[in-house]
């Protein structure tokens, strides 16, 4: 820890953290050489390189490799440089500089990472170091390929709370008040049978059968049937969730679709229309109709209305973080700042997406209509569009577990292929079936929380540090791709949940300024003149560029916030003093405010 | 309106293309003329103001939730404001008129504060100036401070119209005489109660004992003297009566070129250097005077450059840094993408909005400010060198980095009144001239004006360098405040690179809030200051959020905080009576909105805003745009 926080190069979040856990554990510290190690991890190999920082050139170290990570430490005197990175970061492993290499430096390994950073090393030509630790590094940080476990399955830490317990969907769709007249709770997909990338607990119409599900399900893409997301504890109006109608050129109908959404709108009895949100470009949703897909059309779905959100898919928002990286590193681009970055398009994706959500979440609160949510899978976009409907409008998923809950819900349990967009421990980095598409739902939620910095329990490290582990591998939340396959590979047994961590630490992801309020809707404004790069994740790895932590604010709030506890201590002192001692006046001379600091109005 | 560039500060010969749209229709407005007769508003007249002109019936839009409804009342032109007042004054509460502006209303706008005025004809948006064939049915006044009003007058009586429209026109924008400003009237009026607690006073540097005082205060006096051979502005009118130079300078030399030339002390760091200020020497071109003119400077650098002053850097800011044309055309282009009018044009703007803040500049102009700023003191601290300003007349760029310098290196002046005395320092007694940069006397204004305004102008002097000032301290306040602070400990030997090693090397270092200051000036960190420039719009304004929020919260603990230790003081003191709560600063904090305390009642309703604006086409992501996520194997289903 003292060699983390004295380097300036070392960023928060991930190696900070790892390393304090380790070291507090006092378990695995190898002795010698201090490299931190997880109980479980083990070292492969070890070796002399220079690593070419980008902000302060080349530094000579010595790079430890584990089956966990790459942690290096400088060799010179003057700094105190670390860098601890887990191999599930990494993306990319080339070799740079060829025999015939000249200049100096050249001759090494270029690491793209998943987390907006590339680390470059160079080695001698010699003795086939080069060679050595692509070999190695390429097998740790790519086990997939080499028939090895990912990390996960090999983590034996322990955590005093236990994060696979977190999420009970019974117990999540009891305290939404269900089930009730409406709803009911189905176990049809007990076994992955009517859709194996579905939970296998769903809630659907208490008047649908689980033969009309069955029969929906053949008209919906993947089988993605409308179920409840969730439901407004007053209006009753609901957020369901779905897949793609199977429409397809001919414009085929299917009466039990039709009947099903009825059903749905009937639960609600305010209402003669049930909305349907489709979160795609309406082109593409046309578009789609050529792959046997579409949307619902006017003529089959009477008691419907339609509305596209616009928002594009995976593959625009992957080459516009792409776009992200170029400016941001590793120099921030200066001159034209603003310009690059509206052309990255960045932050009007996250519009878009925010935009979709409020009109979701405003359908639901004040229009009093039940709201039906899909794009063409129902598992990037959707997800993107109910969970942050569900932040605006519950302040429960506002908290700390409740956020856990709602990632795990509406995203992991309902089959946001994790595998494939972060493309865990697999070498094909140009796989299109990666994107962050997580990420920027985070990046939403960051925004949220910065436009309502009382309304979350936590704070931006704890979504720095979900991003990070989204990656590293260290902890089963994110691996594989649904419920099923989750179960297969027994997950919850082998594996330790991210939330064991966080929720066994929650003291540091606190924001100080939470204040809890029941029942209030947040409504973020979604637009540019409020969206802002979110610089203390994008732009970490740039000692020029960190933020101060905590802001002055949070510092002076923090400094008030012991004052008072002290204050109370002495208070209830002094009460106990005067009870003992009744009737006698204060004896001591000094004046109170020479005794106690005394609070300054002014800051 | 925004994308279309419109240069030099009015916007007004724009194209309307989305024209303006009227969102209420005469049917839908009901109110009878007998309530606006009974409800009647007193006008709040400051002493010494009168009553110019006024108009009936007049409705005042109020923007809400993308649409607009109206407010009927009287619209009041007097020598000092326009005043709209209402009928529907009663929407006020308690908490909310907590933070009320005590001289100028809500729908007050100061004479002075008008910035353009539009009128709307067949819903077409034109500028109004000079003498109006026709009047418009609807009058849109731009403030300097940002806001938008908006009146019809379609059901004011057309008398009252041409009145009140012409009435407005001339008192906004004829040129005025000074002694015609309203201060004089006021000052004449209004009783003199000068608050005189000589410990929480700004200095006000009007005498030999400020500058006296300020010597002491940064030690500069040791190699500095204050000086009074300017008393009675017999040297010079630009210069204050009392200013410091260096000891060692006889006070005559201040005499022979009426103050230019002479090193004029700002600031004395701890290390002993300084911050100086020079006018430069009139440009010559007999060689005679040139000769009188070099060896006058020769003889004033000698002095200044031998112990034991330190050896001195001189910064030109008239050749070698920002223009003001540059700083006013920046900030024009800057504040009409503040000054929207509806809805629509907020949405439209919002999707290339970065693009069109960097368009405008201004961010830039800041960033190179606070860096000038950081270099010189970069050269003080670190280099322990003095830093002499030159301009022309050391009164428009040498006012705004020496006091920026000044508010990184110098604590007190992070203090109100420290902040305060810095402005009446640098600023007034540093003979900016506010007048002209203001505009004040409407002398000249745009050259459309010029060419339309009856009076023929005599004086043409340069362009007005309009919000020149405020502009500038508003954003260097932001830009500082919240940031770290430290004292910087080691200065390495510096070579090339200095700057950057001093900012990089401070910005290291952990924070402490009473020594030196230095801002980001990294391209993410230099950002709008949404509080001042999106104050007004409603589209802007997040319900229950932003910074206040957290604000209040720190208020709130603070309150707790000392309630306790009243209690605890009680306690002690034996059993007294208990007192009385305090009154609570913030109530209710979760309602207010991110723009409090400016815009209290721009929205009441709870429902979002949505974006109406569409989508602008992807550039070369097209393709990929139409690429499907997964391929959907129709063999499969």
């Amino acid at each position: 820890m003292a060699s983390a926080s004295t380097s300036k190069y070392n960023s928060h979040s991930l190696e900070n953290e790892s390393i304090k856990r380790t070291s507090r554990d006092g378990v695995n510290r190898d002795l010698t050489e201090a490299v931190p190690r997880l109980p479980g991890e083990t070292l492969i190999t070890d070796k002399e390189v220079i690593y070419i920082c980008p902000f302060n050139g080349p530094i000579k170290g010595r790079v430890y490799i584990t089956n966990y990570r790459l942690y290096l430490r400088s060799l010179e005197t003057d700094s105190a440089l670390i860098l601890d990175v887990p191999l599930g970061v990494i993306s990319r492993i080339e070799k740079m500089g060829g025999a015939t290499s000249r200049g100096e430096n050249s001759y090494g390994l270029d690491i793209t990472c998943k987390d907006m950073r590339n680390l470059r090393f160079a080695l001698k030509q010699e003795g086939h170091s080069r060679r050595d630790m692509f070999e190695i590094l390429t097998r740790y940080a790519f086990p997939l390929a080499h028939s090895l476990p990912l990390f996960a399955f090999l983590n034996e830490e322990k955590f005093n709370m236990d994060g696979w317990t977190v999420y009970n969907p019974v117990e999540e769709y009891r305290r939404q008040g269900l089930p009730n007249h409406h709803w009911r709770i189905t176990f049809i997909n007990k076994c992955y049978e009517l859709c194996d990338t579905y939970p296998a607990l769903l809630v659907v119409p208490y008047r649908a059968t689980d033969d009309d599900l069955r029969r929906v399900a053949t008209f919906r893409s993947r089988n993605r049937i409308p179920v409840l997301s969730w439901i407004h504890p007053e209006n009753k109006t609901v957020i369901v969730r779905c897949s793609q109608p199977l429409v397809g050129m001919s414009g085929k109908r299917n009466k039990d679709d039709e009947k099903y959404l009825d059903v749905i709108r009937e639960t609600n009895k305010q209402i003669s229309k049930l909305t349907i949100y489709d979160a795609r470009p309406s082109v593409n949703a046309v578009a789609n109709k050529a792959t046997g897909g579409g949307y619902e059309s006017d003529d089959a779905y009477h008691n419907a209305e339609l509305f596209f959100l616009d928002i594009h898919n995976i593959h625009v928002m992957r080459e516009s973080l792409k776009k992200v990286k170029d400016i941001v590193y590793p120099n921030v681009e200066e001159s034209h700042w603003l310009s690059s970055l509206e052309s990255t398009h960045w932050l009007e994706h996250i519009k878009l997406v925010l935009t979709g959500a409020i009109q979701v979440a405003d359908k639901v609160s004040s229009g009093k209509s039940s709201v039906l949510v899909h794009c063409s899978d129902g598992w990037d976009r959707t997800a993107q569009l109910t969970s942050l409907a569900m932040l605006m409008l519950d302040s429960f998923y506002r908290s700390i577990e409740g956020f856990e809950i709602l990632v795990q819900k509406e995203w992991i349990s309902f089959g946001h292929k994790f595998a494939s967009r972060i493309g865990h421990g697999d070498k094909n980095h140009t796989d299109a079936d990666r994107s962050p598409i997580f990420l920027q739902f985070i990046d939403c939620v960051w925004q949220m929380s910065k436009q309502f910095p009382t309304a979350f329990e936590f704070n931006e490290q704890f979504l720095i540090i979900i991003l990070d582990h989204l990656y590293s591998c260290r902890f089963g939340t994110f691996l594989f791709n649904c419920e099923s396959a989750r179960e297969r590979q027994k997950v919850t047994e082998r594996t330790v949940s991210l939330w064991s961590l966080l929720n066994s630490n929650k003291e540091k992801f606190k924001n100080p300024f939470y204040t809890k309020e029941i029942n209030r809707v947040l409504y973020p404004v979604a637009s540019m003149r409020h969206l802002e790069l979110w610089v203390n994740y994008y732009i970490r790895w740039n000692p020029r560029i960190k933020q101060q932590q905590p802001n002055p604010v949070e510092q002076r709030y923090m400094e008030l916030l012991a004052l008072r506890d002290e204050y109370i201590k002495r208070l209830e002192e002094l009460q106990l003093a005067n009870s003992a001692k009744l009737p006698d006046p204060p004896t001591s001379p000094s004046s109170p405010s020479q005794m106690m600091p005394h609070v300054q109005t002014h800051f | 309106m925004l994308g279309k560039g419109v240069v030099g500060g009015g916007g007004g010969t724009k194209a309307p293309k989305p024209s303006f749209v009227s969102y209420v229709r005469p049917e839908e407005i009901h109110t009878n003329e007998k309530e606006v007769t009974e409800k009647e508003v007193t006008l709040h007249l400051l002493p010494g103001e009168q009553v110019l002109c006024e108009a009936s019936t007049v409705l005042k839009y109020v923007q809400e939730d993308s649409s607009q409804h109206g407010v009927y009342g009287r619209l009041v032109c007097t020598d000092f404001k326009i005043a709209f007042l209402g009928d529907d004054e009663s929407a006020l509460d308690n908490d909310e008129t907590q933070f009320k502006n005590k001289v100028i209303g809500e729908n007050d706008i100061t004479l002075h504060c008008v910035d353009q005025i539009y009128g709307v004809f067949d819903e077409k948006k034109k500028t109004l100036f000079g003498q109006l064939k026709k009047y418009p049915e609807k009058l849109i006044i731009h403030c300097k401070d940002l806001r938008v009003f908006q009146f019809c007058l379609r059901y004011t009586k057309e008398e009252e119209v041409k009145r009140i429209v012409s009435g407005i026109i001339h008192h906004t924008q004829a040129p005025k005489l000074l002694k015609r400003l309203f201060l004089f009237s006021y000052a004449t009026a209004a009783q003199n109660n000068i608050v005189t607690d000589p410990k929480n006073h700004t200095v006000m540097f009007d005498t030999l004992k400020d500058w006296c005082w300020e010597l002491e205060r940064t030690k500069g006096n040791m190699k500095y003297k204050a000086v009074s051979v300017n008393e009675g502005y017999e040297v010079c009118e630009r210069l204050p009566a009392y200013f410091v130079i260096p000891t060692p300078l006889p006070e005559e030399n201040v005499q022979h070129f009426q103050g230019h030339g002479i090193p004029i002390w700002c600031w004395s760091c701890h290390n002993g250097s300084a911050l100086l200020k020079m006018s430069a020497l009139p440009k010559e071109q007999d060689d005679g005077i040139l000769q009188i003119q070099k060896s006058f400077l020769d003889r004033i650098y000698k002095t200044i450059h031998r112990p034991p002053y330190e050896i001195v850097k001189t910064e030109d800011l008239s050749s070698n840094f920002l223009s003001l044309q540059e700083i006013q055309t920046a900030y024009a282009k800057f504040k009409q993408l503040f000054l929207i009018d509806n809805s629509t044009e907020f949405w439209d703007t919002d999707i290339k909005w970065f693009s069109l803040l960097e368009s405008s500049s201004w961010l830039d102009i800041i960033r190179r400010c606070l860096k000038k700023a950081i270099e010189i003191t970069e050269c003080m601290e670190a280099q322990n060198m003095n830093v002499l300003l030159l301009e022309e007349n050391a009164s428009d760029l040498c006012c705004l980095i020496s006091s920026l310098v000044q508010l990184m290196m110098d604590p007190h002046c992070r203090t109100r009144i420290g902040f305060q005395s810095l402005i009446q320092k640098e600023w007034v007694m540093g003979g900016h001239c506010f007048l002209d940069r203001c505009n004040h006397l409407r002398q000249n204004d745009k050259e459309e004006h010029q060419r339309q305004l009856s009076l023929p102008l005599t004086q043409s002097k340069s362009s007005p360098k309009r919000g020149f000032f405020r502009e500038e301290t508003d954003h260097l306040i932001k830009n500082l405040l919240g940031k770290r602070i430290s004292k910087l400990i080691n200065s390495s030997d510096e070579l090339q690179d200095n700057f950057r090693e001093f900012y990089d090397s401070w910005h290291s270092k952990p924070t402490d809030y009473h020594g030196l200051l230095l801002p980001h000036i990294e391209g993410p960190e230099i950002k709008v200051w949404a509080q001042r420039y999106l104050r007004w719009i409603p589209e802007a304004q997040i319900l229950g959020g932003g910074r206040v929020a957290t604000m209040s919260k720190l208020l709130e603990m603070m309150e707790e905080v000392q309630s306790l230790q009243e209690k605890i003081d009680e306690r002690h003191y034996s059993q007294q009576a208990p007192q009385a709560e305090a009154p609570r600063l913030l109530r209710n904090s979760a309602r207010l909105s991110s723009l409090f305390p400016f815009a209290l009642l721009q929205r009441h309703s709870s429902k979002p805003v949505l974006p109406t604006s569409g989508w602008k086409a992807l550039g070369d992501e097209g393709d990929l745009a139409k690429q499907e996520d997964e391929f959907v194997d129709l063999g499969d289903i």
